[in-house]
């Protein structure tokens, strides 16, 4: 049984459970950068900036995210080649298009077909990152850019009162007040994006819903020293238990962020707070 | 004789040039859910027929080549958009499929296709059967107007009529005759159809060296009987005449 357990698959299926970690720990604060980025863009005062973020926020919110994954992955490594290769072969005689196939020069192509697999497994997961980070960086964009609005109209008044130019009174009175009022919506972001992760699976990932179908599929004894049945069920409970426990932590942890963050906050919550201290 | 000699020696320079300027390292593209043809062992590599007989004709053909694996759903669009150079993943060769990409010359010949139920007395035209989507099994269902029932794997296939899902599965008989060993709940049933024109492998209608290296190379196994060797070995399908 222990020798079941440590076979190269299974470690293959430990392995896995770090890449998801690693996808949100990385994933996480790029796509709040864009989303804070989306949000700036989208209030912004000057309108081809403003149209630019209210258009980002609209179309990736408004696209299916499993059309988005399948679309936009292959559409993004395409791109990146062709630029390559009109960078370094700009004397390639025949057309990238040929028939259903895509073609460049050999030392365009992203990345290397001579490099390692563990690069291309890194590139994949790169692009995998960035996909997800510009999926939930819209939605983040929207609840970032309605949490701005929600700051006290009064507060505002008092900092130009104060004589605070604009961006004084954005960074200074706006940005530290909106995150009480963003992190409802970003708690829940957080949660989906947990459960988004088998997602990676769609884009050639090997994630652990790759290793759980793989592992717990029948095996016969002709092919492996493990003979059994089929076990996908017990595998997938694994996962069950991975998710359920992953979103708890996140829960309790997300309730102290907002404690943390309601402290002397104009709000019905931040009152009570208050009320109970004294 | 000498100057056939010549030829042929001058071919596989010009070939070995030309590869060497097209491809460092071939990346051979498989599903490793498909035992015998392709599987992971319990090391978590490409295992199987596929495996040996590639890296035998990666050798023969003087090419370095790496393994991938990818989803069988999406096999022919990444071959397509170059994520890897060929696919060798028990891949019959049938028109549709060549109209997108090319296809080698075959490496085992076109065999009988089964169907596996829970008993022998279930006709598989009168209930529903269950196929791997994107097959050629799939698509012979289809065709015949009977009820299909498309998964995205093999196992799936098998899982659906154990669970009763499904009346009976229909797959290559070397699959199923690997799967349904040392159980008992699915038996083989007598009705088999041929379908295809045997296995070969999808390389990119553009890479017309890389065909042309690995057919000389399939050629030279069918011709010195290790390609036969390789079939019996593994037992995937009738070995060449």
């Amino acid at each position: 049984m222990a020798c079941y357990l440590t076979t190269g698959k299974h470690m293959g299926f430990y392995v896995s459970f770090g890449t998801v970690l690693l996808l949100l720990a990385i994933t996480a604060p790029l796509a709040l950068s864009f989303g804070f980025g989306g949000a700036m863009a989208a209030r912004s005062p000057f309108a081809p900036l403003s149209w630019l973020g209210k258009t980002y926020i609209a179309i990736v919110r408004g696209v299916p995210d499993i059309a988005f994954f399948l679309f936009f992955v292959i559409a993004l490594d395409q791109g990146i080649e062709v630029l390559r290769h009109y960078a370094k072969c700009p004397d390639w005689p025949d057309t990238i298009r040929q028939g259903n196939d895509f073609i460049v020069c050999q030392q365009a192509k992203m990345p290397l077909g001579a490099a390692p697999q563990w690069v291309h497994e890194t590139y994949g997961f790169m692009i995998a990152v960035f996909t997800f980070a510009i999926v939930f960086g819209a939605f983040a964009a929207n609840v970032i850019f309605g949490a701005m609005r929600a700051v006290p109209k009064a507060q505002l008044e008092t900092a130009e009162a104060y004589g605070m130019t604009r961006r004084q009174t954005f960074w200074r009175i706006v940005v530290p007040q909106m995150w009480v009022y963003a992190l409802p919506g970003l708690g829940n972001l957080w949660m989906v994006l947990i459960k988004a992760t088998p997602l990676l699976f769609l884009l050639g990932v090997e994630d652990i819903v790759y290793w759980a179908r793989e592992l717990g599929g029948t095996k016969t004894p002709r092919f492996t020293d493990y003979p059994h049945g089929d076990w996908r069920m017990w595998y997938f409970l694994v996962l069950l238990v991975f998710y359920l426990g992953f979103t708890r932590v996140s829960e309790i942890v997300l309730d102290r962020i907002m404690r943390r963050l309601t402290k002397g906050q104009a709000t019905a919550a931040g009152e009570a707070q208050r009320k109970a201290a004294a | 004789m000498k100057n056939l000699i010549m030829t042929s020696a001058a071919l596989a320079l010009t070939a070995g040039m030309a590869l060497a300027d097209g491809h460092s390292v071939v990346r051979m593209g498989t599903e490793g859910a498909y035992a015998p043809w392709n599987f992971l062992n319990d090391a978590g590599e490409v295992d199987g027929f596929e495996r040996e007989l590639g890296d035998e004709l990666c050798a023969r053909a003087e090419l370095t080549c790496e393994w991938v694996t990818n989803e069988w759903d999406s096999i022919i669009p990444n071959l397509v958009s170059g994520n890897y150079d060929t696919i060798i993943a028990g891949m019959s060769i049938t028109d549709e499929r060549d109209e997108v990409i090319d296809f080698t010359q075959e490496y085992t010949p076109a065999d009988p296709t089964s169907f596996a139920a829970l008993s022998t007395d279930v006709d598989p035209a009168a209930g529903v059967v269950a196929a791997q989507t994107g097959t050629i099994q799939a698509a012979y269902i289809a065709d015949q107007g009977w009820t299909l029932v498309e998964f995205a794997t093999p196992e799936e296939t098998l899982a659906a009529v154990r669970a009763g899902e499904a009346d009976a599965v229909f797959a290559d008989d070397s699959f199923l005759a690997a799967a349904l060993e040392g159980q008992e709940e699915l038996v083989m049933l007598e009705q088999q159809v041929t379908l295809g024109g045997g296995v070969g492998m999808g390389i990119r209608e553009s890479d017309t060296e890389l065909k042309d290296a690995f057919n000389a190379a399939i050629t030279s196994m069918k011709e010195d009987g290790s390609l036969n060797a390789l079939i019996e070995k593994w037992e995937v399908a009738s070995t060449f005449e």
